[in-house]
């Protein structure tokens, strides 16, 4: 299957992707901002995403939350999202309400300071705060996504530090960091929006450039640092985590090629051969046969800057130790390098990938998703159609040659997750209810 | 507030609204009664096939709770010609995903796979629910990992706080409390020769649909179902009636503990009413308004106004009898009882006054502008499909929703508030740290409170 894609970039710079598709009437709008937590400066962890919530706080013409008001009230759903290395927002509306959409985001790109205040930031910030309580702090092995990237990129490395951020550095944010942040990376020429579903494309592009078209472009973001990265590890890093949570787990990353090169696709196979669903080895091998495992999978982080990482993700069985699981797990991967991985494998792996792709494909919001991703990353949308060849070309030789290059002893981080010494049965029984009496 | 430099220039206005259907359907049976309900989808190869069987969990044996749940996993974990991993293998070789679940009244194996591959993989639909092998290993496996989700249960707030509220809700003998997959005692009592009978006594054709959403016709779906499924025995499973009466009918305080936790997961509400109610449509509307959105009141409150929260909403659950409605929340400990109040003021004052006629509209609009964006998926399409055989809904439900919602007056939500909101019956759960919310808790007056642990027992 391929889309039809349509590209133009506006005299500011913007990139804009078009997508038609009139099946229902239904348009996706999706801005994607090439600005993530690896932009953040020392200090200010969590910013990027702080900032996307300030982005629902109005705008010069539009007042807080009311963004979500007039999409909701068009029938539309909405939302955004931060991550390393890029920040998107998002409507899926009826098509005759296209305009609503685009206008939204153009006026919030195009003149978002005039509605920032400190109380609707100290507002935030808390409700950022009990984000990170909810998702992190309170939540079993909540933490793994900020101790990993931590554990497997250097210190200076702008992908190390914590993507929701520390609660003193959210506490240290001002409006004047909100100001710098968006004279910074809310730019035109800092962006993509893609249109995908019920439109036609002459004249959502008088729109956009209606919208769009007067909007500065910026003075430039500052370079990343040089985001390269040796291909391995060079050693097995090991962090042990205790943690309030009744099984161990262990997520165990490879430093794998970036989002999108050519050795990406045999890295991303060969983890749906590891972890992708009831069939994989490790499901069939830790669940069905070995039963060490009550829970098996594995995943790419997607960085498309320096490095990648794929994740293996393996919780254990009751009664199976932190150490054993950590065993169990390594022996398979070493029967991987050992014995290599078959064509059935790969077969099946890239079969699924196949028809998760095609069923994905018949949301607006996911091809537009997907339209910004490919432009953002690579100036090139029409990825998007090269995808699933791209997923086909990978041979089983590809999947053991990126098995040896990158899953060996000197290419592995641990980080295991253990019970605290006092089970927390006997915490929640006996001493609470002295206290309480 | 917002600056004073906010304005108000012109929003842009909507052209005209294309029309949408949901998409058409027919229903036929094969000659030996089971449904076949077919919505052809031709925008892209790919098709989804949803076997419903009425064998949810409220058919569940007492003492064996958790028998529906595991009997409709292990369709999936070995037939008699293929043990668990062949079969699994078979599948995914073809690129199709299955999977099977239950909720409260019905089961479903639910595939999805590329149209080119769908007669091979209809066939193995068939194979898994005509041929069930039960094999002693993995009975023995999928009992272990289910002792291995309520073990971790105890650790994770958010399900704890579900799972205790709904334990907390009803009486002892209903089965909407007891967890859906059972509890440790009740799996350990299932055994296969229980499993066999279930499957005997509820995988009958004469409750089985079998609906299929995408790139392909209704003859060739009728093709399909009548190789896989035709020569299947006739015969009905037994109807089975839930009982969904509430444990207390005062208001009451549960806290879970969890020592120095630093947020507590809050779940406020009481028995709401069936799927099939006639009210449905203003008490759906007035969910809305109340807290199914994220400009609804309870999250404007909790979260905009006061921070307290990163999101609270409310819900019912719509079951063939009465589900909770219940408001969830995760608050900061300290501010547990404040967060308490304002859902309650929230309660109180939807009962009290008519909704503003802009907040019925934002309501309306939403529900009624969104229905074409809930079913962009085959799989949503039959998942829709599956919720009209399972409360046997009229064929042009879908058709009428639209027309319905937007005939919802404020006067209808008032009532509907007043008539299917009970703030004296609420039951308050809290999984957090007792000693930062008990007393507080109490100074709110809310009702008598009890401390549990995190396998709900009574530690006071």
């Amino acid at each position: 299957m391929r889309i039809p894609i349509e590209t133009i970039r506006l005299p500011n710079g913007l990139f804009v992707t078009l997508s038609e598709d009139h099946t229902a009437p239904i348009v996706a709008v999706n801005l994607w901002y090439h600005v993530g937590s690896a932009n953040e400066r020392p200090g200010r962890t969590g910013f990027a995403h702080l900032f996307e919530h300030m982005l629902f706080q109005g705008s010069a013409d539009v007042e807080a939350n009311e963004h979500f008001e007039l999409i909701q009230r068009a029938g539309g759903t909405l939302n955004g999202s931060t991550w390393l290395e890029r920040t998107n927002y998002f409507e899926t509306i009826p098509s005759n309400q296209l305009e609503l959409a685009i206008w939204l985001e153009a006026n919030r790109m195009g003149r978002l300071l005039p509605a920032m205040t400190q109380q609707k930031l100290d507002t935030q910030r808390e409700v950022v705060m009990n984000e990170r309580r909810w998702t992190m702090d309170n939540q079993p092995y909540g933490s793994w996504l900020e101790k990993l990237p931590a554990l497997c990129f250097p210190p200076e490395h702008p992908f190390h530090h914590s993507l929701i951020g520390s609660m003193e550095d959210l506490a240290a944010a001002s409006l004047d960091d909100v100001a710098q942040f968006f004279a910074t990376y809310y730019t035109p020429d800092n962006a993509v929006l893609s249109v995908a579903g019920d439109f036609e494309s002459a004249a959502a592009l008088r729109l956009i450039e209606r919208h769009f078209g007067d909007i500065p472009r910026g003075t430039g973001r500052p370079p990343l640092p040089d985001m390269s990265l040796p291909p391995i590890f060079g050693q097995w890093k090991r962090e042990v985590s205790p943690d309030e949570i009744m099984l161990p787990r262990l997520f165990l990353a490879f430093r794998s090629p970036a989002f999108g090169t050519p050795e990406y696709f045999a890295a991303s196979v060969c983890g749906a051969v590891l972890g992708l669903r009831n069939g994989s080895r490790l499901r069939r091998r830790l669940m069905r046969e070995r039963q060490v495992a009550a829970e098996a999978t594995a995943f790419t982080f997607d960085l498309a800057k320096g490095t990648d990482l794929l994740v293996v993700d393996v919780t254990a069985r009751p009664g199976i130790a932190a150490e054993q699981l950590e065993q169990e797990v390594a022996y398979e991967i070493d029967a991987v390098l050992r014995d290599g991985i078959d064509a059935a494998e790969v077969e099946r792996a890239v079969a699924l990938v196949q028809t998760s792709f095609v069923s994905s494909m018949q949301q607006a919001g996911e091809r537009a998703d997907r339209l910004s991703l490919f432009a953002t990353y690579f100036g090139a949308p029409e990825l998007v159609n090269e995808e699933v060849e791209r997923y086909q070309a990978v041979t089983v030789d590809d999947v053991n040659r990126f098995a040896h290059e990158r899953l060996g002893e000197n290419n592995r981080a641990s980080l295991l997750y253990v019970p605290r010494d006092d089970a927390p049965g006997e915490l929640v029984g006996a001493g609470v209810a002295a206290e309480e009496q | 507030m917002s600056a004073p430099t906010v304005g108000k220039a012109a929003r842009p206005l909507p052209g005209r609204p294309r029309e949408y259907q949901f998409p058409r359907f027919t229903r036929r049976r094969l000659s030996n009664g089971l449904e076949l309900v077919v919505a052809p989808v031709t925008k892209l190869p790919i098709v989804t096939v949803a076997v419903v069987v009425d064998a949810g969990s409220v058919c569940d044996p007492p003492g064996r709770e958790g028998t529906a749940q595991l009997t409709a996993k292990l369709l999936i974990e070995g037939t008699q010609a293929s043990d668990g991993a062949e079969l699994t293998e078979r599948f995914e070789r073809l690129g199709a995903t299955i999977d099977a679940e239950t909720d409260w009244d019905a089961a479903a194996i639910t595939m999805t796979a590329l149209a080119e591959h769908l007669p091979a993989a209809f066939d193995l639909l068939g194979e898994v629910l005509r041929t069930p092998a039960f094999r002693p290993r993995e009975v023995a496996r999928l009992k272990a990992e289910r002792i291995a989700e309520l073990l971790q249960l105890r650790a994770e707030p958010r399900g704890l706080a579900d799972e205790l509220f709904s334990r907390f809700l009803y009486r002892e003998s209903s089965r909407y409390a007891h967890p859906e997959g059972g509890d440790e005692r009740c799996v350990e009592a299932i055994e296969r020769e229980h499993l066999m009978a279930f499957y005997e006594t509820r995988y009958l054709p004469g409750g089985v649909s079998v609906i299929v959403a995408g790139d392909i016709t209704a003859d060739r779906a009728e093709e399909l179902a009548h190789r896989a499924f035709g020569d299947w025995s006739r015969g009905t499973p037994p109807t089975v009636v839930g009982d969904d009466l509430p444990a207390r009918m005062q208001r009451a305080v549960h806290i879970v503990a969890k020592p120095d936790a630093p947020q507590s997961e809050l779940r406020i509400g009481h028995v709401g009413i069936p799927r099939n109610h006639p009210d449905f449509f203003p008490v759906n509307v007035m969910n809305a308004v109340l807290g199914g959105l994220f400009n609804s009141r309870i999250n404007l409150n909790l979260r905009e106004a006061h921070a307290y929260t990163y999101g609270a909403f409310s819900s019912f659950d719509w079951r063939r009898q009465a589900g909770p409605f219940v408001v969830s929340t995760a608050v900061k400990s300290d501010i547990t009882h404040a967060a308490a109040r304002e859902v309650l003021i929230e309660i109180d004052r939807i009962r009290a006054e008519a909704i503003s006629p802009d907040e019925l509209s934002l309501a309306t609009s939403y529900l009624d502008g969104v229905f074409p964006i809930r079913f962009e998926t085959t799989a949503a399409i039959a998942a829709a499909l599956s919720v009209l055989v399972i409360h046997a809904m009229p064929d042009d439900y879908y058709d009428r929703y639209r027309e319905r919602v937007r005939a919802i007056t404020t006067e209808q939500i008032l009532q509907a508030a007043q008539r299917y909101l009970h703030p004296e019956a609420l039951q308050l759960v809290a999984v957090g740290d007792p000693a930062a919310v008990r007393e507080p808790l109490a100074g709110l007056g809310f009702g008598p409170i009890t401390v549990y642990d995190a396998l709900g027992q009574p530690t006071t």
